[in-house]
């Protein structure tokens, strides 16, 4: 009833090319502007703002590796090592250089992307689980030259303090001011990847994915491709890392181990991979998960366990419940919170009538 | 750099303690061989037996070392079975993506569950073992690293006589090449997956016991998996022969790496070497130094 392609005419490219083609899903995306630009900053209070901001850079990240893992079907656990390679990139070339953070942003991704490129290179000869366990040893490759060179890393600690951002006089030091800037961003990526997945780039990709030797024999160039499934992916990496060390106000190589990687995986699987909602959706949920898993404990838990012994259950409970939930999904909903989402719009499509 | 003792004592070290790493990607191997499964688990399975026989030995439960030790085995097996059951079987035929991420979710349960039963303090695990150090030769070797090793051997070879000469051991290859073919020949497969992660969580019981008692016990000991890697690649992903042979360079590398590059860039290098080996091979012979190379067809 609600969701209806019925009565929508193509009738000329410029129509058939459009982003949002059905009027629900106009409607759709203008309240979700309306509720994430206007609702949340005026209404929610600046710890939940706090909360938004980190989603909406997970977010970022989380579209990136979906274009990767997802859509090109390229397995790689070293997501969290192109966010190090472009949280210190922006870390230096603020301190060192002085940049304007507008620059930075992009300087990040693009040092992340020239990373990505390189580890994409074995790509060509292995893929499955030998590129998982390549991408595996580029994490700790990489992690470890930060922490090695003190002309990266920034000396003993291996973290550089950076100030709050200014966009074009516009200091980002409220909650408020972040979250706006940073869920900006997050819409951006959203879009950006919604037309690079329709895109020639992002058709190919797919085509890899599902047979890539089949693509290579319609005339996909499949290492340049791959390639670029690299190159993007670590792009959306690498600001992702300079996103998170402009809200922390410090870059620090512990923000992005391999902990950091298996989450963002965690939220393509439990989102849906090859999907762009599902990115989204396993964003907001691992993110969260956390904060729910210690409010649920300290007003449940309280009840039969002493403060102390509550305090390291929490750490342990994350851990159990974060491993189950990925295992729960993947044998019971393999296309993630994104095919459930499907299956209530597809009821709703013909409802009253379930025929 | 002429420092020729210094590296030989470092080369001794180093092939026991790849022996040892032998032993925990067995685990690894044995699984992918039978199964087709990649195990991101098996520094957990490693971890999670030292712990509960380090628990059980110490004074809060008071069980003799040969009681924890056969019960750290059953659970071990136990345990393996039920995994088996629960989670992979319904993944068989899923991408590899699947498996991975479900075995990564599986090591997360086992990190937060095996602290919150047995407590998050490290334990020792004390072996009937003396401490004194044995010479061989030029070598110094702490006792338990050699029992580790002679440990270590022994299942090897064992394993391998068991691929090659027993009437369950080709069948287990027999599956581990075609999963319907083998059922077609009336191999009973879901019964060689469970044996499969049966001795993977036995290989694993000796891996914990073993490196727990080098080194504590702890959730730290999980850092043991992130060598099954390097060793498994350079060895090849099916191959018993393979272990070895990549357990003793990865132990080898590790050892020279730290002993001599490690004053120059300020220690970390044990970590990284390996790595480092691994990624060469990847890019010269994927498929390892003794693993099948897989044709691909359409």
């Amino acid at each position: 009833m609600f969701y209806r392609e019925s009565g929508e005419y193509k009738t000329d490219y410029k129509r058939d090319m459009t982003l949002y083609a059905l009027p629900i899903s106009r409607f759709a995306v203008g309240l979700m502007v309306l509720l994430f630009f206007v609702a949340a900053p005026l209404l929610m209070s600046e710890y939940q703002l706090t909360l938004l901001s980190l989603v909406a850079i997970a977010v970022v990240g989380a579209l990136g590796l979906n274009i990767l893992v997802g859509y090109a079907g390229q397995l790689s656990i070293g997501h969290a090592a192109f966010m190090s390679v472009g949280a210190y990139t922006a870390a230096n070339l603020v301190t060192k250089l002085d940049m304007p953070f507008l620059l930075t942003l992009p300087a990040g991704g693009i040092m992340a992307a020239a990373i990505g490129l390189i580890v994409g290179i074995p790509s060509l000869r292995i893929k499955g689980i030998y590129l998982a366990i390549a991408t595996l040893a580029a994490q700790f490759i990489i992690e470890w030259i930060i922490n090695h060179s003190p002309s990266i890393s920034g000396g003993v600690q291996a973290s550089i303090e950076i100030d709050r951002p200014t966009i074009l006089g516009w200091k980002l030091d409220q909650a408020v001011d972040l979250y706006l800037f940073l869920v900006t961003i997050a819409a951006i990526a959203i879009v950006c990847t919604q037309n690079l997945i329709r895109s020639r780039i992002g058709r190919a990709f797919i085509a890899i994915r599902d047979q890539d030797i089949a693509a290579e024999i319609i005339g996909i160039s499949v290492f340049k491709y791959k390639l670029y499934a690299f190159g993007i992916s670590s792009f959306y990496a690498g600001v992702t890392g300079v996103l998170y060390t402009y809200y922390l106000g410090i870059a620090s190589y512990e923000q992005f181990t391999l902990v950091v990687s298996i989450d963002y995986l965690a939220m393509i699987i439990i989102g849906g991979l090859g999907s762009i909602l599902g990115s989204v959706l396993g964003a907001f949920f691992i993110t969260l998960l956390p904060i729910g898993i210690r409010l649920f404990m300290e007003n449940v838990g309280s009840l039969f366990l002493e403060p102390e012994a509550l305090a390291s259950i929490i750490s342990q409970m994350r851990l159990i419940v974060f491993g189950s939930l990925i295992i729960i999904f993947l044998i019971m909903e393999p296309e993630g919170l994104n095919r459930l989402w499907i299956n209530i719009r597809n009821y709703f499509r013909v409802w009253p009538f379930s025929y | 750099m002429g420092d020729l003792p210094f590296a030989i004592e470092l080369a001794g070290q180093g092939v026991a303690n790849g022996l040892m790493y032998s032993l925990v990607a067995l685990g690894f191997v044995l699984i992918y061989k039978a199964t087709d499964a990649i195990n991101f688990a098996q520094g957990e399975f490693v971890m999670i037996a030292g712990i509960v026989i380090a628990a059980l030995a110490s004074d809060a439960y008071g069980f003799p070392l040969w009681l924890a030790l056969f019960a750290g085995l059953v659970f071990m097996v136990v345990f393996n079975i039920g995994l088996e059951r629960v989670v992979l079987r319904p993944l068989i035929g899923r991408p590899i993506v699947s498996i991975i991420m479900a075995t990564i979710g599986l090591a997360a349960i086992l990190r937060g569950f095996g602290p919150m039963v047995f407590g998050s303090a490290p334990r020792g695990l004390a072996l009937p073992i003396p401490d004194a150090p044995v010479i061989i030769g030029p070598f110094f070797f702490s006792p338990i690293q050699l029992v580790g090793a002679g440990v270590s051997i022994l299942f090897l070879m064992g394993f391998g006589w068991f691929f090659l000469k027993t009437r369950k051991g080709v069948a287990m290859r027999a599956v581990a090449d075609s999963h319907q073919v083998s059922s077609a020949m009336g191999i009973n497969v879901e019964k060689y997956f469970a044996l499969a992660w049966v001795m993977a969580g036995v290989v694993a019981m000796l891996g914990g016991v073993l490196w727990g008692s080098m080194s504590g016990v702890d959730t730290q000991l999980a850092l043991v998996g992130l060598k099954v890697f390097p060793v498994v690649i350079l060895g090849g992903l099916d191959s018993i022969i393979g272990v070895i042979v990549g357990g003793i360079i990865i132990g080898l590398v590790e050892a020279l790496a730290s002993g001599f590059i490690d004053p120059y860039v300020g220690g970390g290098t044990k970590d990284f070497a390996p790595y480092v080996l691994m990624i060469i091979m990847l890019m010269i012979r994927p498929y390892g130094l003794f693993g099948r190379k897989l044709i691909e067809r359409i």
